[in-house]
This record gives structure tokens, C-alpha cells and sequence, in this order.
């Protein structure tokens, strides 16, 4: 068993994005502020702070999840990818990145993080989503730009990608 | 939008957990997948002194036949059980119920078990537990004892837990020959709060209809030998006995509406789907 204290901080020693980092953490430290002001990994953003929004999402052992309904130290000694982790070492993006691009699918992109997560995880689960499967994995995740029609074209089309060969996320 | 502060406990084994839990009882809150749990903290509905967190211990994370149902460990999540292979077959209105349940990255953490102990009025596992007929395991650190679902959920956000006691595993009955299942919500957006939840179960000329989302708990009516032409009548007075009220999601009379409308589809394809 491990404790700690209220007000005490832990040692959390995780991997991120492949590499081992670590950093220290009170009980009540969310993950999502852990990553952006302990880690210094600003991409993923706050939105709701409930669960809502899904702005948050980052993939926690392969899985979509949201970082705002974690705390730090459940990460303790596992692995997480953010969206940092996408595009390879040389900024290449990713297909999926790529898609987002070439359709438009931000505006200001502060949702898009999370949609990228999240898109990750599904989309290498289910590489022969249809539209409605997609708009359906997406419910979780809020734009408030867009209508989501790019969103989801751009996701259709790195499906394809998908399917014909290339990974959907460098993931170095 | 932070949680207030709190001591933290990772437990390995379960007897860890329960020793924490008879010392702490009401002080304690248990997390496992915490997707109900972290938002109430965030937003200070519950300040706990301690949480325990019982995520890592790899017992409880299972799935298994206990006699004519099948069990589930504390920690087993959502996620996990859309994709046991045998869902469908064995748990079919759970298999149907599943994707309504928030959204799939929310299911990726969320346990079956936590759902249950969270007992959303609205919520879609205490509504299967229920119409299926199903139990619980609670255990303290002195004894263990199994809850029928109808005994444990006894109100808004409530049920016959002890401040001691952990849901180590819920019993959801397996589909039985010749019966059917059916589940469906409506909510004016996917993954979210039902304004009414419905589940069905047909078979041996009984039908079995729960509802979700219109009282404090999961709502239930049995009956026997049903002919067809008196379905609509008997759908209509459960509807008016469940008392739904007017709130800003919808008023009482489109809830009824629901319950007489999908209710009757409801059981039309719970019937189609009897094995």
C-alpha cells in the first residue's frame, strides 16, 4: 500500500509520450493540471474540469480517457500519450493530424487535442468506421467552432489512410 | 472547479482497503474508475478526508458464470465488458444498454461496480441490475453478504452500502432460454442523462419493464399473461403511477408519453428477440 498525506507531494514517475518522466504531485492534483504546470506538457487543455468536454482527453495505456477525472498519482508507473506524442521527433505530423489539416477541421483549436486523442484510440480500434460510428465515438468531445462536418470528414479520410497501411499516430 | 484536500491511499490487496474502510467508514470515499466520483470532487459535492483507491488491485478485476449468472469484479470496467466476447450472448441487455453509458472514453475508465454504488436515478447498470433481478457483493472487513438489486438502490444517489462495506462484485442474471431483452433512452444528446431510460424482459408469458430516470430509483412492473390488446392500458397506468414531474429536460406528460410509446416498441422487440 501506498499513502500520502493531504498537502504532502508524491514522487508520480510515468512515461510520456515514450520517454520517463517525473514529477511531483499532492492527493488532490488532477492529471490534466499535473501534465500542463508539473510536466510542463501544455498541450492538453481545460475545459469543463467534469468530464464534459472531453477537451482533456489523452490516451492513458492505449485508451482514450479523460484527464480531468484522474489524479496524478493514479498514473504512477504507467503510460500515457498526449498530444505532444502525435507527430514524430522531425514535427512530421501524423495522418490523422494531416487530415485535420487539409479539411480544416479547427478553428481555434482548443477542442482539437482532445478530438485527436480520442480519434486515436478509436480509429485503430475501429478502422472500418462509418460516419455515424464516428459522429457517435465524437458525442463526448465539444467544438464550439465548427460544425463538425470537417471534424468528422477529416476523420473518415484517415480511416482510410488507416486501412490502407499507415499507423494513426506516429506515436514516437 | 479543484478538489478539496484530501489524504490518498493505493491499496494492493482488498483486505488493505477494508481495514482503511472500518477505520474511516463515512470519511472514506472508495475509488476504482472514479468517472462519477472525480467530477463530484472537482466540483466539492463531496469532500472526503481519505480516498481509497482499490484501481490496482488485480482480483477484482474479473469476469466470470456464478451459477446462473454472471459476476463481476469491482474493478472490471465498462469498457472492458462491451468487449467480452460473449456479452451479447450471456448479457444481452446489458450488451444493448452499454453504449448509451456516457461515452466510450468515459467507459474506458468507468467501472461496472462504481456505476452501481454511484446510483444515478438516471443511470443505466442500476436499471439492468434491477429489471434483470440481479445482486451485489458487499463486503466489510468482519463479513461479506449479497444484496438483491431491489434491496440495494434505495434512493436518489443512495443504496444499503455500510460506510464499511466495498462492492466487490455484481450478479447480473444470464439471459434465460426463450426469453427476449430490449433496451433504449431517450436524451436530447448521445451520452447524455436519460429523461427516461427503459428496459425490457419477455419471456414465459411474463414481461418485465424498468424504467430509468423518472424516480429516485429504478422503477419496475411485472406482469403475467398480457394480452396483447391490454398492453397499451397496463403501459398507460404504470405511466401515470410512476409520477414523473415537470423539469427543464422535459414535463411528466411527454415521460409518459415515452413510457407508452417506446415501452410498447420496447417489449415488441424484446418478444422479436426471445432465443
Amino acid at each position: 500500500m501506498r499513502t500520502v498525506k493531504r498537502g504532502e507531494r508524491q514522487l508520480v514517475r510515468f512515461t510520456l509520450n515514450g520517454e520517463q518522466v517525473e514529477g511531483l504531485a499532492e492527493p488532490r492534483m488532477l492529471l490534466t493540471d499535473f501534465l500542463r504546470h508539473e510536466i510542463g506538457a501544455m498541450g492538453t487543455h481545460v475545459g469543463c474540469e467534469h468530464g464534459i468536454c472531453g477537451a482533456c482527453t489523452i490516451r492513458l495505456e492505449g485508451k482514450a480517457v479523460r484527464a480531468c477525472l484522474m489524479f496524478a498519482v493514479q498514473v504512477d508507473g504507467k503510460s500515457v500519450v498526449t498530444i505532444e506524442g502525435l507527430a514524430d521527433k522531425n514535427g512530421e505530423l501524423s495522418p490523422l493530424q494531416a487530415a485535420f489539416h487539409r479539411n480544416f477541421a479547427l478553428q481555434c483549436g482548443y477542442c482539437t487535442p482532445g478530438f485527436l486523442l480520442t480519434l486515436a484510440d478509436y480509429l485503430e480500434r475501429n478502422p472500418d468506421a462509418q460516419e455515424s460510428d464516428i459522429r457517435t465515438a465524437l458525442s463526448g468531445n465539444l467544438c464550439r467552432c465548427t460544425d463538425y462536418s470537417e471534424i468528422v470528414n477529416a476523420a473518415l479520410e484517415a480511416a482510410r489512410e488507416i486501412r490502407s497501411g499507415k499507423s494513426v499516430a506516429q506515436e514516437n | 472547479m479543484k478538489p478539496a484536500s484530501f489524504d490518498y491511499a493505493r491499496c494492493d490487496t482488498l483486505e488493505e482497503a477494508l481495514e482503511l474502510l472500518a477505520v474511516h467508514g463515512d470519511d472514506a470515499r472508495v475509488i476504482a474508475g472514479g468517472q462519477s466520483l472525480t467530477a463530484m470532487l472537482n466540483m466539492r459535492l463531496l469532500q472526503p478526508q481519505i480516498l481509497i483507491d482499490i484501481g490496482r488491485i488485480k482480483s477484482l478485476s474479473y469476469i466470470k458464470p456464478v451459477r446462473s449468472a454472471i459476476e463481476i469484479g469491482a474493478t472490471f470496467t465498462q469498457g472492458e465488458l462491451e468487449s467480452w466476447p460473449d456479452v451479447k450472448r450471456q448479457l444481452p441487455l446489458v450488451a444493448a444498454a452499454l453504449p448509451y453509458i456516457g461515452h466510450f472514453q468515459t467507459r474506458n475508465r468507468g467501472t461496472i461496480c462504481g456505476s452501481l454504488c454511484h446510483a444515478d436515478p438516471s443511470s443505466e447498470l442500476p436499471l439492468c441490475l434491477a429489471t434483470l433481478g440481479g445482486e451485489v457483493v458487499l463486503q466489510s472487513r468482519r463479513k461479506k453478504r449479497d444484496v438483491k438489486a431491489e434491496d440495494f438502490q434505495i434512493g436518489l444517489l443512495s443504496t444499503a452500502k455500510r460506510p464499511d462495506e466495498i462492492m466487490v462484485a455484481a450478479r447480473f442474471p444470464q439471459a434465460r432460454a426463450g426469453w427476449g431483452y430490449a433496451f433504449h433512452e431517450i436524451s436530447r444528446r448521445h451520452g447524455d442523462f436519460a429523461i427516461v431510460a427503459l428496459a425490457a424482459a419477455v419471456g414465459d408469458g411474463k414481461i418485465r419493464l424498468g424504467t430509468g430516470g423518472l424516480a429516485e430509483k429504478p422503477t419496475l412492473r411485472e406482469w403475467d399473461k398480457m394480452e396483447d390488446k391490454d398492453l397499451p392500458d397496463a403501459l398507460n397506468d404504470f405511466a401515470w403511477d410512476l409520477g414523473g414531474s415537470d423539469d427543464i429536460h422535459a414535463t411528466a406528460r411527454y415521460r409518459r408519453e415515452i413510457v407508452r410509446r417506446i415501452g410498447k416498441k420496447l417489449i415488441e422487440e424484446a418478444r422479436r428477440c426471445a432465443l
